[in-house]
């Protein structure tokens, strides 16, 4: 619950940001004592132009590459993605899903950190990116992987676990995708809209209980994707229950 | 022991035959227009080889996996877990010298070095399915020899039911023994009858060439019934015993891996389906064949046993 009231203060000092953003940053001295979390306003810098669209293109390199590699094993016999191209892929694309999916969970602490209040739309463009990546991800083990043999496809996510846990990991997302615009934030309240967005965690957790039970013996990797969750869920924890102590 | 060495006029095929040429052959009889001079003498010649080799063995001809992918796309976690990794990291593995330690329940134990334990037997090709258990396949032209021509010159006692194989255990040369992936060294194991068919080789080659390190040099095992996993690569122990071995797979996940992991298109892995596969260097998946293909062969070894219970 308190969570979910982390990110409504989120949204909040986002939007009080968004406001300062014209001022110029006002210096110490002058201003009278701020209550508690705005007492490093002064550290909100204006977002460098550019950023955002850099980040745009920076989060498509993986999806192009991906693709190039693909297409150049499939025509010209490269073999730039093993000699299993299919399977390396649906790797990759499963991996970078996690790394968006973690990219969007670290703003929140982020503009904790920083006070930097425009990085919350940031939030948004990753979470996107995750659930690009996760359709991809999920189209390719559809089609290059089961070629569209529906019984085995229909089997595999109802029978085997790991299919259906990734499967309700990528159909919780759907609705979020969805609700993603600032008119679905109107419309649904900023509280309500919170709430539901929370469906991130279960997603989050989800995914990576998929990505373990997908390895064989080697779990490095799905080891160090946990720490990397653990710390920013557990942050979250932290966080409400010292603001509920506050 | 008395060791038929192998004749000096005895030439290993790789010698006479490049390997793209060995590749291309049937484009080289096509070329020198010998497919169609064939008709007579060569080709009464050829009928008793050809007889020996299974016409499924000569439709596999057309369909060997390239000796690139067959040799850079291994599981072999004693160098790493990622298909790349052996390649990468086994170069530098020392398979010279080489001994193979052969006891437990036989007549005649021994240590041997390598080059005295392939000896006695002659090499031949054998092309096979591979399938590995994780649904990828390939088709791979061993050289080696019957493991039956082995077990019979170490005469195991009526007591033994089983032969264990041992990988080596060195996590200086092989790193992915630094990491518990598996209860190291890597333990296989077959059912003496399994072990004495004549389709289960000793292999010490591929492609007509030596085992890349990546493959299981100096000696692995092959049945190709079975899945890949089966397989023992860098083979230091045999040992015949009266219980089943307890193998490295089994003993990792038992509800996953069998002691018999048979390849099986109606018995699927609790996390994939069996039924169809991926043969490496092809897109679409082919449907898996019971035992692997050679049913006709092997399936009578396990008449009357529920492969369900006993994957």
């Amino acid at each position: 619950m308190a969570v979910g009231a982390r990110s409504a203060a989120d949204e909040a000092r986002a939007k009080e940001s968004e406001n300062q953003r014209g001022a110029p940053p006002t210096v110490e001295s002058t201003a009278p004592p701020r209550p508690r979390p705005n007492r490093k306003a002064a550290s909100i810098i204006k977002e460098p132009r550019y950023v955002h669209a850099a980040i745009i293109v920076l989060s498509c390199l993986p999806f192009i590459l991906g693709g190039l590699a693909l297409a150049s094993d499939a025509f010209r016999g490269t073999s730039y993605l093993t000699a299993e191209p299919v399977k390396e892929i649906e790797h990759y694309t499963g991996k970078w899903t996690l790394r968006f999916l973690a990219l969007t969970l670290a703003i929140t602490p982020a503009i904790a950190i920083t006070r930097w209040g425009w990085l919350i739309k940031y939030r948004r463009t990753f979470g996107l990116f995750a659930f690009g990546y996760a359709c991809t991800h999920f189209l390719l083990y559809l089609t290059l992987d089961l070629q569209l043999l529906f019984s085995q496809i229909w089997e595999d996510i109802s029978d085997r676990i790991y299919i259906t846990i990734g499967f309700t990991a990528l159909m919780l997302l759907v609705p979020l995708a969805l609700t993603s615009t600032k008119a679905s934030i109107k419309r649904l309240g900023g509280k309500r809209w919170n709430a539901l967005h929370r469906l991130i965690y279960v997603t989050c957790v989800l995914g990576i209980i998929h990505f373990w039970m997908s390895v064989k013996r080697d779990v490095t990797s799905p080891i160090l994707f946990s720490l990397l969750f653990a710390t920013l869920l557990g942050w979250r924890l932290v966080h409400a229950a010292r603001s509920r102590r506050a | 022991m008395i060791i038929r060495s192998r004749s000096k006029n005895d030439i290993v095929s790789s010698e006479i035959t490049s390997e793209s040429a060995y590749v291309n052959r049937r484009q080289f009889l096509k070329d020198t227009g010998l497919i169609g001079l064939t008709a007579g003498g060569f080709l009464a010649a050829c009928r008793e080889e050809a007889a020996a080799a299974s016409a499924q063995e000569q439709d596999l001809k057309a369909e060997l996996t390239s000796y690139e992918d067959a040799t850079s796309y291994n599981n072999f976690y004693e160098f790493g877990t990622d298909k790349e990794d052996p390649k990468a990291n086994a170069q530098q593995f020392k398979t010279k010298p080489w001994s193979v330690k052969v006891d437990g329940l036989v007549n005649k134990p021994a240590t041997y070095q390598l080059e005295d334990f392939i000896k006695p037997h002659k090499l031949e090709e054998r092309i096979y399915r591979h399938r590995c258990v994780e649904a990828w396949s390939m088709v791979i032209p061993w050289m080696g020899f019957p493991m039956a021509h082995f077990i019979k010159q170490v005469e195991p006692q009526g007591s033994a039911k089983y032969i264990e194989f041992t990988t080596l255990l060195d996590p200086k040369q092989m790193r992915g023994q630094r990491m518990p992936y598996l209860d190291w060294p890597y333990v296989e194991g077959l059912r003496l009858d399994e072990a004495m068919h004549p389709l289960t080789i000793f292999a010490v080659g591929l492609y007509g060439k030596t085992l890349p390190n990546q493959n299981g040099a100096p000696l692995r095992h092959i049945v190709p019934w079975k899945y890949g996993f089966k397989g023992c690569k860098s083979i230091v122990r045999i040992r015949f015993t009266e219980k089943e071995p307890r193998t490295a797979w089994n003993v990792a996940t038992p509800h996953e891996y069998g002691f018999y992991a048979n390849v099986n298109p109606t018995v699927d892995h609790p996390r994939w389906s069996q039924a169809t596969e991926r043969r490496v260097g092809e897109f679409r998946r082919r449907k898996t064949l019971m035992f692997n293909g050679y049913a006709d062969q092997v399936a009578s070894l396990y008449s009357g046993m529920d492969l369900r219970k006993l994957y």
